[in-house]
């Protein structure tokens, strides 16, 4: 048991430095500066005095250094958790910007994928008995699980905020209120919460349902499940083993779309200009904020791999095959 | 199975939670909401989070911080072409090389202290930090000094009137009792959380998407100048995507947007409630002159006729008429915005100007020698070269890549082969630094108090390794500079001898032609009148001042546009 785990931590680890490596390296090899960009849109009449502030902001940010050192600094500030300071919103330090926008992207993200995998896998299964259902929910599923997520997320705000005018198509909260726990400021979150939230949901809702309605079909005509039959066993038995079976790969399918579902959310939260990781990934991307983007891609890095890891346990947890395997091991 | 939902439910909650918990940001306090009758929302100054209220940092800082909590000596109003006294009761030069200010009495900063020449002395004597954006006033002021609480005297090592005159309107006073003891990593980069100005509005709340202000009932105009801003809470709003603002625009969800938002014209012609400056074309006052400018240590670009045969390749109108739809007009040719019409000279813009006209742009080349040799339908220099040159916008400049598509196409028409090319916005400002491009479009030089700006874009000396502010052609004219530097020098109420000199740098423009003026893009400004009316606008009877909340033109007088609007009965 802890031969796999220490194997897969130690994997975990190297992808996280490959990772937060290439990180760096990327936005650094993009032409321009950060710090030429940050002054352009300053009012500085003057050449020498903008010359000066040049020299004044690149020491500061460190970027006068040669380009090693620059890496090792960075390696040393990040295990001291000092992510740096933001270029775009200067003076901010990068982890107040990310805290900031977390949350926001959090809440999107862990009910979008929780709910529409757990709804995904029981409407699939559901559906993959009936004939009727099947036949409708086979194409709708293949329709969603194929829309980008901005499209569909442009398609819902304009259906249901602009024509319709349900819900909002801008911001957290409305913009006449202030944070507090009052029923209109919640209600107010959920409102604005809720577009960004379905189109997410709705599109991986869909390949989960398809999903599982093709392994359910699947395990029903394995030979333990004829043999169940024969014996004689409740159709609703052999069904739930049949679910229990299927939710294994459902679960390993659920690891290798984490990735595609944070990217997806961050578009999302361009289209719905909700306040996020997405939006400021695109602007620290524009205004050449290297820091930003680090910090940023850092955090979604670290969180799909901790996703992955829970993933792991959990698959231990509910594959008696592999707990036994593992037990089997070190014995 | 219900457990598992009941699970995630849970969570859900959860993750709710956390968002209204750190949604709090700045921590505002009191429940509830802004009353929509009470409140200005705005939006078209802020990519971002709001991340500081420094004045000092003037490309960043969070919306409204110069104009709604600090403030600047005087306002200057381009539209009247007026200094309105503000922070200073009046400014005068009492000598060649000294000039003195009278200041306000009975300003207080918000915190209880009072406003008085110190402050000014201590603002003006940070700029000895190099780190500040106005550390060149140094170069020419010598000496600044309290003469007693409320006059302030200054003694220049070289009186340029025009510069002074802009600094006054443009840069915030800041309070000497809370900044004397703060570095200058402090001055020059921090974030000054809670400001304390002098303004009509304090620091409120700000959340990721959002910057909160609310009024200062002691504002010192009130009782000074009778002056009093209508809005008791200012919400402006990070900016969307142009669908997002279009639509909380007429949804009355903002009152003004200073976005530009393409075909919006439609929206102003077919809707009553929305409205620009201007009912009908260009709808917008112009902000500044968007300027083709090319590399002149380039061939052919060295070539003054060369150069005016372009000029006359380039098809305006249809610029103006597709990708602006009319929202912009096409510049005069010598570039000065309309609020500097006084200082053009038409004679020599009758006699030297141009327009669209593709058979006397071929001539022009026929005549300098360029023709086509190798037979290809483009022309060749003189000495035979082929010419094939670019012109380049920042990519996902929408209208700019339209633009430079069209002057593409003129150009190929009169047998120029330009070609447009579009590079990532920070590869783009490399390059124009550098000097290591044919052609691009700029316009850096906003509306302001004088034209010199533009002269100074146009013509500064000497060429550096990079040019980073201005002259990114790299026109070099020892005459024209030394014009230009003489213009420095002519106090601002010397209209004549301004015009004087005006005309003679036009002349050298115009025949010269270093960049080429293209249209004036406006100073977009869109607004909902469902809430507050008496926007300013081109009719009788409402108010003339800028309706912006962009960086910079608050001092510009768009303060006072708070001082005009009314509730919607």
């Amino acid at each position: 048991m802890w031969r796999y785990f220490g194997r897969k931590l130690f994997v975990y680890a190297l992808t996280f430095f490959v990772a937060v490596t290439i990180n760096w390296m990327i936005p650094r090899f993009m032409p321009g500066d950060p710090v030429r960009s940050m002054l352009a849109r300053a009012s500085v009449g003057n050449a020498e005095a903008l010359e000066a502030m040049r020299a004044y902001y690149s020491s500061l940010f460190g970027l006068d250094l040669p380009v090693w050192q620059q890496y090792l600094n960075f390696w040393g500030s990040l295990l001291r958790g000092d992510l740096g300071t933001s270029v775009w919103l200067f003076p901010t330090p990068v982890s107040e910007v990310i805290l900031g926008a977390v949350p926001y992207t959090l809440g999107l993200l862990v009910p979008a994928i929780l709910l529409s995998w757990i709804a995904g896998n029981k409407f699939g299964a559901f559906a993959a008995r009936g004939r009727w259902l099947d036949n409708t929910v086979l194409p709708v599923g293949y329709l969603l699980t194929a829309t980008p997520y901005m499209w569909l997320g442009i398609l819902l705000a304009w259906s249901l905020g602009i024509v319709a005018g349900i819900f909002p198509t801008a911001g957290a909260y409305g913009f006449a209120l202030q944070p507090s726990l009052s029923w209109a400021f919640v209600s107010s979150l959920v409102l604005h919460w809720f577009l960004p939230f379905l189109s997410l949901f709705l599109v991986a809702f869909g390949g989960w349902a398809i999903g599982m309605r093709n392994m359910i079909i699947y395990e029903l005509e394995a030979d333990y499940s004829s043999y169940l039959e024969a014996l004689g066993a409740p159709r609703r038995l052999v069904r739930r083993y049949a679910f229990r079976n299927a939710l294994l790969p459902q679960l390993t399918g659920l690891a290798l779309q984490l990735g595609t579902i944070v990217a997806g959310a961050l578009l999302t939260e361009i289209v719905f200009s909700y306040p996020g990781l997405g939006n400021l990934i695109l602007e620290a991307l524009n205004n050449r904020d290297f820091f930003l983007l680090q910090g940023a891609f850092l955090f979604i890095v670290l969180g799909v791999l901790i996703a992955n890891f829970v993933i792991d346990v959990v698959y231990v947890l509910v594959d008696p095959r592999v707990r036994v395997q593992m037990q089997g091991g070190a014995a | 199975m219900l457990n598992r939902t009941r699970l995630a439910a849970a969570l859900l909650a959860v993750g709710m939670a956390a968002t209204a918990c750190t949604g709090g940001g700045g921590g505002g306090g009191g429940a509830g909401a802004y009353p929509r009758n009470e409140t200005l929302y705005t939006t078209g100054t802020q990519w971002g989070p709001p991340s500081n209220w420094n004045p000092i940092m003037n490309w960043t800082y969070a919306t409204g911080t110069v104009g709604y909590a600090y403030e600047t000596l005087f306002l200057y109003d381009p539209l009247a072409d007026e200094y309105i006294p503000w922070l200073a009761e009046s400014g005068e030069w009492t000598g060649e090389d000294t000039y003195e200010l009278r200041l306000r009495e009975g300003v207080q900063w918000s915190d209880g202290e009072a406003f008085t020449a110190d402050d000014v002395v201590f603002t003006i004597e940070l700029g000895q930090m190099d780190s500040v954006p106005y550390s060149n006033l140094w170069n020419w002021l010598e000496e600044v000094e309290a003469v007693d609480d409320h006059t302030v005297r200054l003694t220049f090592s070289e009186p340029r009137h025009q510069e002074w005159a802009n600094w006054i309107y443009m840069n915030a006073i800041v309070p000497e009792h809370l900044w004397a003891d703060r570095s200058e990593e402090e001055v020059s980069s921090g974030a000054n959380e809670n400001p304390v100005g002098t303004g009509p509005y304090l620091y409120e709340t700000h959340d990721e998407d959002r910057m909160v202000w609310a009024e200062n009932e002691n504002w010192w105009a009130r009782d000074l100048l009778d002056l009093d801003v209508k809005p008791t809470y200012i919400v402006d709003i990070v900016n969307s995507s142009n669908d997002t603002a279009l639509g909380l625009l007429t949804q009355n969800d903002i009152d003004i947007s200073n976005n530009f938002l393409p075909g919006i014209d439609r929206t102003i012609t077919g809707n009553p409630q929305i409205t620009s400056y201007y009912p009908e074309p260009p709808y917008m006052l112009a902000a500044n002159t968007a300027w083709l400018v090319m590399n002149l240590e380039r061939a052919p670009m060295d070539d003054a006729r060369f150069r005016r045969a372009l000029a006359h390749s380039i098809d305006m109108q249809r610029i103006v008429e597709g990708p602006y739809s009319n929202l912009v007009e096409a510049a005069d040719p010598t570039g000065l915005l309309p609020n500097w019409d006084d200082y053009i000279d038409t004679a020599l813009v009758e006699e030297h100007g141009f327009s669209h006209d593709p058979d006397e742009a071929r001539s022009i080349l026929e005549e300098a020698g360029y023709s086509d040799t190798d037979g290809d339908g483009m022309v060749e220099t003189p000495d035979g070269d082929p010419i094939d040159l670019t012109i380049i916008v920042p990519s996902g400049w929408t209208d700019w890549m339209e633009a430079i598509r069209i002057i593409s196409e003129g150009a190929k028409e009169v047998g120029i082969n330009l070609n447009a090319d579009f590079p990532d916005d920070a590869a783009l400002q490399d390059a124009r630094e550098s000097g290591d491009f044919d052609m691009l479009i700029n316009n850096e030089r906003q509306i302001s108090n004088t034209p010199w700006v533009y002269y100074d874009y146009l013509f500064r000396l000497p060429i550096q390794e990079r040019q980073t502010t201005v002259n990114f052609g790299r026109y070099e004219n020892e005459e024209a500079w030394e014009l230009v530097e003489e213009l420095a020098r002519t106090p601002v109420e010397d209209r004549e001898g301004m015009r004087e000199i005006i005309s003679r740098l036009q002349e050298i423009q115009l025949t010269e032609m270093p960049a080429i003026p293209l249209w004036y893009n406006g100073l977009w400004s869109q607004v909902n009148n469902g809430t507050w009316t008496n926007w300013p606008s081109s009719a009788e009877d409402t108010p003339d001042h800028m309706p912006t909340t962009w960086r910079g033109y608050n001092q510009l007088g768009a303060i006072l546009t708070l001082t005009e609007i009314e509730p919607a009965a």
